[in-house]
């Protein structure tokens, strides 16, 4: 198989993440569009391990290596993350990137107040999204 | 041991005292008044065993030198005279003296182990002055001096007028020891040396390029630490520290450091004949002033404070008619009464609860609570009012008969001008030196109105030591006028008939009006009440004497004068007195001509770094944080947004890192 083929295909694929990560707004699609990223990562790694242990006369298959390397931190890290993104909603009632704003210059802290007319929703919304979760 | 160990010893021992005292004085409480004491007195034996063994015979040298210092070589020498025994065993007297009154004075004072330590100090940097033969070494003495005096005038630092009379001491001083660096170093220079006989010796070669500019640059360091017009100003407000130290920096040993300087190096003064009129206008202008002013003061330190200043004049006065002889015989006489008279002040002050002699004045028998400080200051008084035949009388004859002897023109090498000038003007001051001390005798002592208040018995060590001075300033000069002339330059110190006729007459003179004028204003002292008291019969001495100081200005409106009819000064002076009480206004005119500039340069430097340099400073700040706040914009917090420009930048990066690979 010529290498085109593959090349073409991790960069079409690193497009569409590159696309979701700039673009969509909820968490778990940004999530998910990092994970294409990485997984046409994955494939450009195979391929030119493939293509380039052809010509070696010897050879560790590090590319190869490599991937399985990226796949399991890649699990790990969307774990990680989702299990953020689950905290951020169960807290703030949104996994919307758009509204977590809580770096911004000037950004003042939440005060008790809001943190205990938050307390509320949330409870009441946790249930929501375990539920939403589960399906 | 050598004579040359032993004249080591005398400024090493009392230095040592100082150090240890310094060390000790917190941990062992009981050993600062043997450290305090003892060293001094030892000192003192050994600078008597020296000046025995030199003996008035010539002048013992010895140099050693520590290491290379560059072009002019630094040693040190000792250069002991006829002139440096006697002043050293003067300095060793008045320093053991006050030590050991200091004990009774001082005696519950909380700070009283740092203040022997300053004392010891500074008698060891006076004995490194006298017997110094190197003129660098010399400068160590004198400005070691300086600051031991800078930290005694402000030992009772809680009251305004210590704090500002050490910091204007400090000040004055300094400001003539700059040119006095300066005429050091032009000296070295000229004559490749720092060693007095060195000098000497070039001076006698006529190989001094410039004896004139450098001896009145001398003469500026020489006035600020002697007292001598016009930088005078800082004696008077000294005497806020405690008295034995008065007696002791400001009366006998420190100030005359520079009348003693001026005899070492006499002959480089003779080369320049206008130095010798400047020293003899200045000892002039000096002596009467200060007779006029010590006539219009009411503290009774300050009386004696400008008495100090007016017979320094004396010996400056000796010093411009080129007799060293007789100004360092003034100055041995009057470093003894001088020292008696401020120890027996101590006494009376303590015993009055005020240092106002228009308090003192209104107060019966105060000469019964203290007979001891009465009949001593009786004779130290005479001796200052050079009555024959105390030792005052001697020594001030023999600088008349000089300025006598000079301004008749029997000899060449002072000019005959300066020595009508010292004449005259000691024949004036000698007028109204009889009067302020008959004035000052009078109202501390004949007093009249209510019973002197009782402070109980004075300490034993406090009296005998004014019995011990009383001895010098009693027979000093009659048993020395003989024998002095063998340790000095040889000049007859004989006081001739002449002058001592003339001296004593117009001493009596000025006595006896001061008496009438007395008699006459005693009787107003009645109508006018005056008078505030410190009475503490627990406390020590120096308590009673700081709080006096602290209350003379709040109780008499004025530090230097009171509001009293009865004062016969005011009587003799006329419409003087407004002006003599305040020192002629020297502080008023010094106050518009170089505090108020300097003052104001002050605020001009002031604004310039506030409102100019500031701002620059400021303005270094305020740009990177303006830049700041544009950058700050771009944190929105869209974690989107941050990868967008984390990719643009990638994307930039490639490009150019493709570019420079391909090499376009």
């Amino acid at each position: 198989m010529h290498l085109a083929y593959p090349a073409v295909l991790s960069a079409l694929l690193f497009c569409t993440g590159l696309y979701g990560v700039l673009a969509r707004r909820n968490a778990i699609l940004v999530l998910m569009s990092v994970e294409l990223m990485l997984n046409a990562v994955n494939l450009n790694l195979v391929a030119f391990d493939v293509w380039l242990s052809r010509a070696a006369e010897e050879t560790l298959h590090s590319g190869q290596a490599l991937t399985l390397f990226t796949i399991a931190i890649a699990a790990a890290e969307i774990g990680i993350g989702l299990a953020i993104v689950l905290a951020v909603h169960r807290n703030r009632g949104t996994a919307d990137i758009d509204k977590l704003r809580d770096t911004a210059e000037g950004h003042e802290p939440d005060g008790p107040d809001s943190d205990t007319s938050d307390s509320d929703t949330p409870a009441t919304g946790t249930a929501a999204e375990k539920a939403e979760a589960t399906a | 041991m050598t004579t040359t160990t032993l004249a080591v010893l005398v400024p090493l021992l009392p230095f040592l005292g100082a150090a240890a005292g310094l060390l000790l004085g917190r941990s062992a409480p009981g050993f600062v008044r043997p450290l305090a004491v003892l060293p001094t007195l030892a000192a003192l034996v050994l600078a008597a065993v020296v000046a025995a063994r030199q003996g008035g015979g010539p002048a013992l040298d010895a140099v050693t030198e520590l290491t290379p210092t560059g072009s002019v070589p630094v040693e040190l020498a000792l250069h002991i005279d006829g002139f440096a025994a006697l002043v050293a065993v003067l300095v060793g007297t008045v320093a053991a003296c006050v030590q050991i009154y200091s004990t009774g004075y001082l005696r519950d004072d909380p700070r009283y182990a740092s203040y022997a330590a300053l004392v010891s100090l500074f008698t060891s940097a006076m004995f490194l002055v006298v017997y110094s033969g190197d003129l660098m070494v010399l400068l160590v003495g004198w400005e070691v001096m300086g600051i031991c005096s800078y930290f005694l005038v402000g030992h009772y630092w809680e009251t305004p007028e210590a704090r500002a009379a050490s910091l204007k001491a400090f000040l004055v001083t300094k400001l003539g020891d700059v040119p006095f660096l300066i005429g050091l170093l032009a000296l070295a220079t000229e004559t490749g040396s720092f060693r007095i006989t060195r000098i000497l010796a070039a001076v006698a070669d006529g190989s001094l390029g410039h004896p004139t500019v450098i001896a009145l640059l001398l003469l500026a360091g020489v006035a600020g630490k002697s007292a001598q017009f016009p930088l005078h100003t800082w004696l008077p407000d000294a005497m806020a520290g405690p008295t034995p130290v008065s007696a002791l920096i400001h009366a006998a040993t420190m100030v005359a450091a520079g009348v003693y300087f001026v005899a070492r190096l006499l002959p480089l003064f003779e080369a320049s004949r206008a130095a010798m009129v400047v020293l003899a206008v200045m000892a002039a202008v000096t002596m009467v002033g200060s007779a006029l002013a010590a006539l219009a003061q009411d503290d009774i330190k300050r009386v004696l404070a400008y008495s100090t200043i007016g017979q320094l004049g004396y010996m400056t006065g000796a010093l411009a008619t080129g007799d060293r002889g007789a100004a360092v015989f003034h100055l041995l006489a009057h470093g003894a009464f001088k020292a008696l008279l401020f120890l027996a002040a101590g006494v009376v002050i303590h015993a009055a609860g005020t240092n106002s002699l228009a308090a003192m004045s209104r107060m019966r028998g105060l000469r019964d609570r203290v007979p001891d400080a009465y009949w001593t200051m009786t004779v130290a008084l005479l001796a200052l009012a050079a009555i024959p035949p105390f030792s005052g009388f001697f020594s001030k004859e023999s600088v008349l008969g000089a300025a006598e002897h000079v301004a008749t023109g029997h000899t060449e090498h002072a000019p005959g001008a300066a020595g009508w000038t010292v004449l005259v003007a000691g024949l004036i001051a000698a007028v109204l030196t009889a009067a302020y001390a008959t004035r000052l005798w009078l109202l501390a002592f004949r007093g009249r109105g209510a019973e002197a208040p009782d402070h109980g018995r004075q300490p034993v060590v406090m009296n005998a030591v004014l019995w011990v001075l009383a001895i010098p300033s009693l027979a000093l000069g009659g048993l020395a006028f003989r024998l002095l002339p063998d340790w000095f330059d040889g000049h007859d110190l004989t006081p001739t008939l002449a002058t001592s006729v003339l001296g004593t007459g117009v001493a009596l003179v000025g006595g006896i009006v001061t008496y009438a004028a007395w008699r006459h204003t005693s009787a107003l002292a009645v109508r006018t009440p005056l008078g505030a008291v410190a009475a503490h019969p627990e406390g020590d001495a120096a308590l009673v004497e700081s709080e006096a100081i602290a209350t003379h200005r709040p109780a008499y409106g004025d530090l230097a004068s009171a509001p009293d009819p009865s004062d016969p000064g005011r009587l003799l002076l006329g419409p003087v007195h407004r002006h003599a009480a305040a020192g002629f206004h020297l502080d008023a005119v010094y106050t518009t001509l170089f505090v108020r500039p300097v003052r104001a340069g002050a605020s001009l430097v002031r604004f310039l770094d506030r409102e100019v340099v500031d701002t620059y400073v400021r303005a270094a700040g305020g740009l990177p944080r303006l830049l700041g706040a544009a950058v700050r914009r771009a944190q929105t917090g869209n974690v989107q947004t941050y990868v967008s420009a984390l990719l643009a930048g990638t994307v930039v990066l490639a490009v150019a890192a493709v570019l420079v690979a391909t090499g376009a």
